[in-house]
C-alpha cells in the first residue's frame, strides 16, 4: 500500500462559511494536524467539490481525506472515495446548528469546529481502508433444519431464488404439523372457509426440486463453521452420517404442543372426549370425510365446546405465560368443521379475549354467520362423566359465575405452542462455569442432560445452541431484527422464534431465506451483515499482549470467538458483526480493527486543545454510539436544539467497544466529565448488538472504584440510555451534565 | 325561485289543532315563499311513528307506509314524497328500504295493500324537507332570498335523532350533524356551534309512558342550551318539539330549573326571515313564546 | 319450554320469529349499543347482553325482560354498531315477541302505550292525539286517571291556548276516508306476519 497522505477539505457551505472561519480551520489542520495540505471549498459535496477531492486522490495520491463540513450521516454517497479512508469533522449538525449565531458565540463556536477538525486529523492518520479478510468461506448452499411448512417453504424460496438448500427432518416424512391438519386457516380472499393445507403440492415440489436435497429421520449432530462455510454432521436414524458443507444455517424446527396432561383441571388427561387442538385435527382425519365420532363411545356428536387459552397467558407461573396467536383462529376454523357438517351441531368457543388479527377478523364473523356461539367466559373446570363432559365457567358478558355446559360430547382445550429451541445456553453456560469452578459436583451431568435436547450441536465456545430470547424462543429482537439470532448466519423462522401460524410461519420462513442469501453473499466477500451491513474491517489482536483472559471469547454477544488450542481467541471474522466488544473488553488493549482502534478513539480524545483550568472551559467528552444516540444528536442539530458548547463528541460503533482506558486517558488529558451515551439495555433492549450496551454499563459500573481511588467524584463519568427519537431529550442531558460539572468544578488533573 | 313541485306527507300531528299544527302553519308559509307546491297525499295515513311496534309487529307497520307511497305513486306520480315530521319521514323511508330491498317483504306488502286497491311500485323517493331546503334549493340560494336576517338572536339547533339516525341528512354526521347551525346562519341568525346535547334523545314517545326517565334527557337539551347562551331552540321534529317546550313546567317542579325558552321550527325561522308575520310563522302556537322573533317578524 | 344453556334452540327462534333476528349472531359483544343507549341506566339486560342470553339460551328471561321496552328509537346504537346490526329493530322486534306470547311484564308502561298507540291509530287511520292522552291517562283505573290528567292539566291548558289541542277531538277528530279498506290491508298484513312468525 500506498505511503499514508493526508489532506482535508474545509467546506464553507450551508452556512459554514459565514459562521466559521475556515481558513483558520484549514491552518489548524495543516499545522496542528500535521496533514499534507488542507483546502477550503464554498461547496463541498456539489460536483466541483467533489472533482477537486478525486483530483488530489489521482493526482497528489492522498490516501486519507478529511472532511470538514456535515455529518458523517450526511452525504456519504459524494464523500465516498474507493480506497480511499474519510474522516468526517461534524462542523455543521455538530457545530454551527446547535450553537447560537452571535458574535459573544463565535470564539467558543470556532473552538468546537477547531477540535472537531484536530481530531479528524488524528483518526485518519490512525486508520487504514480495511483489507478484506483472508478468512472467507464462499459456500451458498443453505441448510434448513426442519421440515415443516416453515422449513420448507425457506428450501423453496431459496431454491427459487438460485440458491441449493438442505432440508434436515427429524421425523420420517416432511410436513410437520400442516402434514396433520385437515385444513388451515384461511389465508387469502375472501378468508371465510377454512382451505387446503398445501403441504402435498409443497412436497412434491421439493422433491422434484434438484436444487433442495432432503435428509428425513435426520439430526444435525455437529455443526462447526461460520458463515459461508459451515460444516455439519448429518445423522440419520439407522443410517450413515454425512457431513454437508453450507454457507448459511436456517433453523425451522417448530413447535411442540403444550401437554393437555397438565391441565387435568380442564379434563386433559382425564377422558377420551377432551382433546386439544392436534387431538381434533386427528379425529377429523380419522373421520375421514365423515362426521367426527365422539372418541369415548363413537356416539354422535351434538355439542362441542371449545376453550381457549387452555395453559396459556398464565399468570400463576404454573403453564404457557403467553399467548400463541393462532388458537383463536384455530378454534374457528375447527367450530366450521362442525357447523359445515351438520348446522345443528351446537359449537360454544369460550374465550377470555378473541384474538383474531388481519383478515382473521372476516374468518370470525363467518363462524358467527354459521352459528358458532362465542361467549366470553373464563373456564373454571371440565368434568368428565360418561360419555359427556360438563364445562363450568363465569360468563363474564352476563356475569354469570355459575354458567355450565352440561352436556359436551367434545371438548377443545386451545393448548400453546412451546418453542423447540434446543438447549438453553444460559444455562448450559451457567453449568458449566459451575464445573469449572468445582461448585458443584452435578454440573457435568446436568451439562450433559443439557446437551441432550440440543438441535444445531454447534461447536462454538458459547454453547451448543443459539440465545433465547423469551419464554425459550430462539429470537434476538421481536421488532427490530426478526430472523436475526445471535449466531451470524443462522436464522431462526417460524414458531421457534415465536408463537404463529401457518401464514405467519411461511411470511417468517421466506423472510430467513432472504436473510440466509445475504448471508452467504456477505461471508463470501467478507462483509459484516446488519447492522454495519458492508463493513470490510474485522477484529485482530496482538497475540504477544493477549494474557489468555477469555473476556472477548465471553463477551462477545454473537458467540464469534472460539479459543484455539493454545487457548488464544481465534475470531471466526464471518461470524463477527463488527460490534467492537472484543475491543471495549479487552483489558490489555489488543484487539483492533484496521479502522477502528483503541488507538484511533484515543487518539481523537487526546487532539482535543485543554484550555487550561483557569479559562473557564471546561470540556465534556461523549462517546456516543452510532446507531441511535449520534443520529439523534444530529437530528437535534437539524432542529436547531442548542446544547453546551464545551462537549466534544465522538461517535463509537457500539457503547460495547468503549474500553475503560478511553475513560482514563480522558481524565488524564484534562477533560472534566464524560458522558457514555448508548441504547437501551436489558429487558426490551434496544442495543444494534444486543449486549453491548449492558456489557459497557457493567463495566462503567466498576470505574467508580477507579474514580474514587484517582480521588475524583464519581459524576465526572455519566452513563446514558438513549433512544434514537430522544432529539430534544439529548440536548437537556448534556445541558444538565455540563451544568453539573460546573458545579463540582474543574478536573484537578488539568495541565498535568 | 324557481317553482318546485312534491308530493306531501303532512302527518298526524301537522293537522289542525294537532299538537304541531304550527309547523304545517309555518311550512305552508315556508314553501308559499319559496316557490314550491305542495300536494297532500290523499287519504295518507299515520305512519306508526317509533311506538307502533308494540302493537302492530313488523309487517303491519310497514304496510302504514307502504299504503302512503302507493297513494303518493298513484296521485301525485313523478314527485318525491316529501313529509316534515321526523318519524313520518324515517318510517316511509325504512318501510321504502325494506320493501325495495326484500322481494319478500314487497310481496307480503303488496297482498295487504290489494284489500285496499293499492299496489307498491317503489317509484316515489321518501324524503324530508330539510332535505329539499338543502340538496334541491341549498343554502347560498336559501340566504339570497333572506329580507329580515334573524340577527343577534341565538338558536341551540337541536336536531335530535330521526332526522339524524339511522339515515340522516347526505353528506352529514351522526355525532354532529351542521344542517341546523347553516340554516340559522342562512337566516342571518346565530348558531351555538359547541351545542352538545344536538343529538340527544327526548325520550320519544317514552316522555309519555315513563316520563320520569325521559325528563331527564328534556332537562340536559335544555340545560345545554342555557348554558351555550341560547335565546331559543330549533328543531326540525314535531316529537322534539313538543317534548322540550310543553314538559318544561314539568321538568322546573322535578328538578328545581326555571326554564323558560321557546323551541321553534327552522320552517318558522325561514318564514320570519323572509318577511312573513308571526301567525303566518305560526307563531302563536307556542306553550313558550318566541318573543325574539315575534319582534323581527313585527318589523 | 325446557331451556338448553348455550345451545342455540333459542337463537334459532329469534332467527326465525323476530324482526331481524338473523342478526343477532352476528354480535360481538363490544358493548358499544349499551354504551350509547340514552336510557342505558335503565336497562335491566342492555342489549349486548340481551344478545349474549338469546346465544345462551335464556328465553325465559329475555322475553320476560322489560329491557327492550326501555327503547326510545333513538337509533343511536344502530349507527355506531361495528357490526351494523339492526338493534333498535331487533329490539322491537323481541318487544313484540314478548307481547304475543304474553311474556311481557304486566302493566309495562311503555307495552301498553304502544297497543294504546296501535289501537288508536288503526281505529280511524289517524292519531287521535286526546282519546290518545286520555286512555294512557286511565289507563290504570278511573280515580287514577282523574289523578294523572289533573296533573298534567296545566300541559294540556298550554298547548289548547296554544292551538295544539283540540277538545272537540273527544267527538271524532281527523279520520281517513278509505277506513274499510284500510282495516282490511292491515288485517291481510297481519295474518301473513302470524303465519310467517308462527305467531298465534
Amino acid at each position: 500500500m500506498a505511503e499514508q497522505k493526508v489532506a482535508a477539505y474545509i467546506c464553507q457551505g450551508c452556512g459554514l462559511g459565514d459562521r466559521l472561519d475556515t481558513a483558520d480551520l484549514a491552518k489548524i489542520a495543516q499545522k496542528e494536524g500535521k496533514i499534507a495540505f488542507a483546502k477550503e471549498h464554498e461547496f463541498l459535496c456539489n460536483a466541483d467539490g467533489v472533482q477537486l477531492i478525486k483530483n488530489d486522490i489521482a493526482n497528489e495520491a492522498v490516501t486519507h481525506v478529511v472532511i470538514g463540513a456535515c455529518s458523517r450521516r450526511a452525504k456519504t454517497e459524494a464523500f465516498t472515495f474507493e480506497g480511499i479512508h474519510v474522516s468526517r469533522a461534524n462542523l455543521r449538525e455538530g457545530v454551527i446548528w446547535v450553537r447560537p449565531d452571535s458574535d459573544e458565540h463565535r470564539e467558543t463556536t470556532q473552538e468546537m469546529a477547531a477540535d472537531y477538525i484536530r481530531m479528524a486529523c488524528a483518526e485518519a492518520k490512525k486508520v487504514k481502508v480495511p483489507e478484506v479478510s483472508p478468512e472467507r468461506g464462499g459456500n451458498k448452499r443453505i441448510l434448513v433444519v426442519g421440515g415443516g411448512m416453515s422449513g420448507m417453504t425457506a428450501a423453496l424460496e431459496a431454491s427459487k431464488a438460485g440458491y441449493q438448500a438442505v432440508i434436515v427432518e427429524k421425523s420420517g416424512e416432511l410436513g410437520g404439523w400442516a402434514a396433520k391438519l385437515h385444513k388451515r386457516i384461511p389465508f387469502n380472499e375472501p378468508f371465510q372457509d377454512p382451505q387446503e393445507t398445501g403441504v402435498a403440492e409443497m412436497v412434491a415440489a421439493i422433491q422434484a426440486d434438484s436444487n433442495i436435497k432432503v435428509y428425513t429421520n435426520a439430526v444435525t449432530s455437529k455443526t462447526s463453521g461460520a458463515p459461508g462455510r459451515f460444516s455439519v454432521e448429518i445423522s440419520q436414524e439407522s443410517g450413515p452420517t454425512t457431513t454437508e458443507e453450507v454457507g448459511a444455517i436456517i433453523q425451522a424446527t417448530g413447535f411442540t404442543t403444550y401437554d393437555i396432561a397438565k391441565l387435568p383441571e380442564l379434563g386433559g388427561g382425564k377422558s377420551s372426549n377432551v382433546v386439544d387442538q392436534a387431538g381434533l385435527e386427528a379425529l377429523m382425519k380419522a373421520a375421514n370425510g365423515g362426521a367426527i365420532k365422539r372418541p369415548s363411545d363413537g356416539g354422535e356428536v351434538k355439542t362441542v365446546v371449545f376453550v381457549q387459552c387452555a395453559g396459556q397467558r398464565d399468570d400463576t407461573g404454573t403453564h404457557l405465560p403467553y399467548c400463541s396467536g393462532f388458537c383463536c383462529a384455530t378454534s374457528v376454523k375447527q367450530a366450521m368443521y362442525f357447523k359445515d357438517a351438520n348446522p345443528d351441531v351446537d359449537t360454544v368457543v369460550l374465550y377470555s379475549d378473541l384474538r383474531l388479527p388481519g383478515n382473521n377478523e372476516d374468518f370470525y364473523r363467518n363462524a358467527q354467520r354459521k352459528g358458532v356461539t362465542f361467549s366470553k367466559g373464563k373456564v373454571k373446570s371440565v368434568e368428565a362423566s360418561g360419555n359427556q363432559c360438563k364445562v363450568q365457567f363465569h360468563d363474564l358478558i352476563l356475569n354469570d359465575e355459575n354458567a355450565a355446559i352440561a352436556d359436551a360430547d367434545l371438548v377443545v382445550l386451545a393448548t400453546g405452542q412451546v418453542p423447540n429451541s434446543g438447549t438453553n445456553i444460559d444455562l448450559f453456560q451457567a453449568a458449566e462455569a459451575e464445573a469449572l469452578s468445582g461448585t458443584n459436583p452435578d454440573a457435568e451431568a446436568k451439562i450433559a442432560e443439557l446437551k441432550v435436547v440440543s438441535v444445531l450441536n454447534l461447536q462454538y465456545r458459547q454453547g451448543p445452541d443459539m440465545p433465547q430470547l423469551k419464554h425459550g424462543f430462539t429470537d434476538s429482537h421481536f421488532i427490530c431484527f426478526p430472523y436475526e439470532t445471535r449466531r451470524t448466519g443462522i436464522y431462526a423462522a417460524g414458531p421457534v422464534r415465536r408463537p404463529m401460524d401457518i401464514a405467519q410461519a411461511t411470511e417468517d420462513a421466506t423472510g430467513a431465506a432472504m436473510k440466509a442469501i445475504q448471508a452467504v453473499e456477505n461471508a463470501a466477500v467478507g462483509r459484516a451483515a446488519h447492522p454495519r451491513s458492508g463493513d470490510l474491517s474485522y477484529p485482530s489482536f496482538r497475540k504477544e499482549g493477549c494474557t489468555q483472559c477469555k473476556r472477548c471469547t465471553v463477551e462477545c454477544p454473537f458467540g464469534a470467538i472460539n479459543e484455539d488450542e493454545n487457548r488464544y481467541p481465534q475470531f471466526n471474522e464471518e461470524r463477527c458483526r463488527r460490534c467492537g466488544t472484543c475491543m471495549g473488553a479487552c483489558p490489555v488493549r489488543v484487539i483492533s480493527f484496521e479502522n477502528y482502534s483503541i488507538d484511533s478513539i484515543g487518539s481523537q480524545i487526546k487532539a482535543v486543545d485543554m484550555p487550561d483550568e483557569f479559562s473557564e472551559k471546561p470540556r465534556i467528552l461523549i462517546l456516543a454510539c452510532e446507531n441511535d444516540a449520534y443520529p439523534a444528536l444530529d437530528m437535534a442539530g437539524m432542529n436547531r436544539i442548542e446544547y453546551n458548547q464545551f462537549v466534544r463528541i465522538i461517535p463509537v460503533r457500539c457503547l460495547g467497544s468503549v474500553n475503560t482506558i478511553f475513560i482514563t486517558d480522558a481524565l488524564n488529558s484534562g477533560y472534566d466529565g464524560v458522558m457514555l451515551m448508548g441504547c437501551k439495555h436489558g429487558e426490551d433492549y434496544q442495543c444494534h448488538f444486543v449486549k453491548g450496551s449492558e456489557l459497557a454499563s457493567y463495566r462503567m459500573s466498576k470505574v467508580d472504584d477507579t474514580l474514587k481511588s484517582m480521588n475524583m467524584e464519581t459524576e465526572r463519568v455519566a452513563t446514558y440510555e438513549v433512544a434514537i427519537t430522544d432529539i430534544e431529550r439529548v440536548p437537556k442531558l448534556i445541558n444538565e451534565y455540563a451544568a453539573k460539572i460546573e458545579e463540582i468544578g474543574m478536573n484537578p488533573f488539568k495541565g498535568f | 325561485m324557481a317553482n318546485k313541485t312534491y308530493s306531501f306527507y303532512p302527518g298526524c300531528s301537522s293537522q289542525n289543532k294537532a299538537s304541531s299544527s304550527n309547523y304545517l302553519v309555518s311550512t305552508n308559509s315556508m314553501c308559499q315563499k319559496l316557490g314550491i307546491t305542495l300536494n297532500e297525499v290523499p287519504d295518507w295515513n299515520c305512519c306508526g311513528a317509533s311506538i307502533g311496534y308494540g302493537g302492530g309487529g313488523e309487517l303491519p307497520r310497514i304496510v302504514l307506509s307502504a299504503r302512503n307511497l302507493a297513494l303518493s305513486e298513484q296521485h301525485n306520480a313523478g314527485q318525491d314524497m316529501v313529509a316534515t315530521c321526523a318519524a313520518c319521514w324515517l318510517a316511509s323511508r325504512e318501510a321504502k328500504e325494506r320493501l325495495d330491498h326484500s322481494p319478500q317483504m314487497k310481496a307480503d306488502a303488496n297482498e295487504a295493500l290489494k284489500e285496499a286497491g293499492l299496489e307498491y311500485k317503489g317509484q316515489a323517493q321518501a324524503r324530508h324537507m330539510v332535505e329539499v331546503l338543502i340538496e334541491d334549493i341549498g343554502y347560498d340560494a336559501l340566504k339570497a332570498g333572506v329580507k329580515k336576517p334573524l340577527q343577534g338572536v341565538k338558536f341551540a339547533g337541536y336536531v335530535g335523532c330521526q332526522t339524524n339516525r339511522p339515515f340522516g341528512i347526505a353528506g352529514e354526521s351522526f355525532e354532529n350533524p351542521l344542517y341546523l347551525d347553516n340554516l340559522v346562519e342562512a337566516m342571518g341568525g346565530e348558531a351555538v356551534k359547541s351545542y352538545d346535547q344536538k343529538v340527544t334523545c327526548c325520550g320519544g314517545a317514552l316522555a309519555f309512558s315513563e316520563p320520569e326517565k325521559s325528563q331527564k334527557q328534556i332537562k340536559d337539551i335544555i340545560e345545554s342550551a342555557y348554558d351555550h347562551g341560547a335565546d331559543m331552540i330549533v328543531t326540525p321534529c314535531p316529537l322534539c318539539q313538543a317534548n322540550v317546550e310543553i314538559y318544561q313546567g314539568e321538568v322546573n317542579k322535578r328538578y328545581g330549573t326555571k326554564f323558560n325558552i321557546p323551541v321553534t321550527y327552522y320552517s318558522q325561522l325561514i318564514t320570519v326571515a323572509y318577511g312573513g308575520t308571526a301567525a303566518e310563522a305560526g307563531l302563536n302556537g307556542h306553550v313558550v313564546a318566541p318573543a325574539k322573533l315575534a319582534e323581527i317578524a313585527g318589523k | 319450554m325446557s331451556e338448553m344453556k348455550y345451545h342455540n334452540n333459542f337463537l334459532k327462534e329469534v332467527e326465525e320469529r323476530v324482526e331481524e333476528g338473523h342478526m343477532v349472531k352476528m354480535c360481538m359483544q363490544c358493548g358499544v349499543c349499551s354504551g350509547s343507549c340514552p336510557f342505558g341506566p335503565h336497562w335491566a339486560h342492555p342489549p349486548q347482553e340481551l344478545f349474549m342470553m338469546i346465544r345462551a339460551g335464556k328465553r325465559e328471561e329475555v322475553l320476560s325482560s322489560d329491557s327492550m321496552w326501555m327503547c326510545t328509537s333513538c337509533y343511536q346504537c344502530i349507527v355506531r354498531c361495528p357490526r351494523k346490526l339492526p338493534i333498535t329493530h331487533i329490539m322491537h322486534g323481541l318487544a313484540y315477541l314478548a307481547k304475543r306470547e304474553g311474556l311481557a311484564p304486566k302493566g309495562q308502561p311503555t307495552a301498553e302505550f304502544g297497543q294504546m298507540f296501535w289501537d288508536n291509530l288503526t281505529k280511524d287511520g289517524r292519531v287521535n292525539e286526546l282519546k290518545l292522552s286520555l286512555s294512557l291517562y286511565f289507563k290504570d283505573g278511573f280515580g287514577q286517571g282523574v289523578k294523572n290528567a289533573m296533573a298534567m292539566q296545566s300541559v294540556g291548558m298550554g298547548l289548547m291556548k296554544a292551538g295544539r289541542l283540540n277538545p272537540m277531538e273527544i267527538l271524532g277528530g281527523h279520520k281517513i276516508k278509505d277506513k274499510s279498506g284500510f282495516h282490511a290491508m292491515l288485517k291481510k298484513a297481519r295474518e301473513i306476519e302470524d303465519a310467517r312468525r308462527k305467531l298465534a
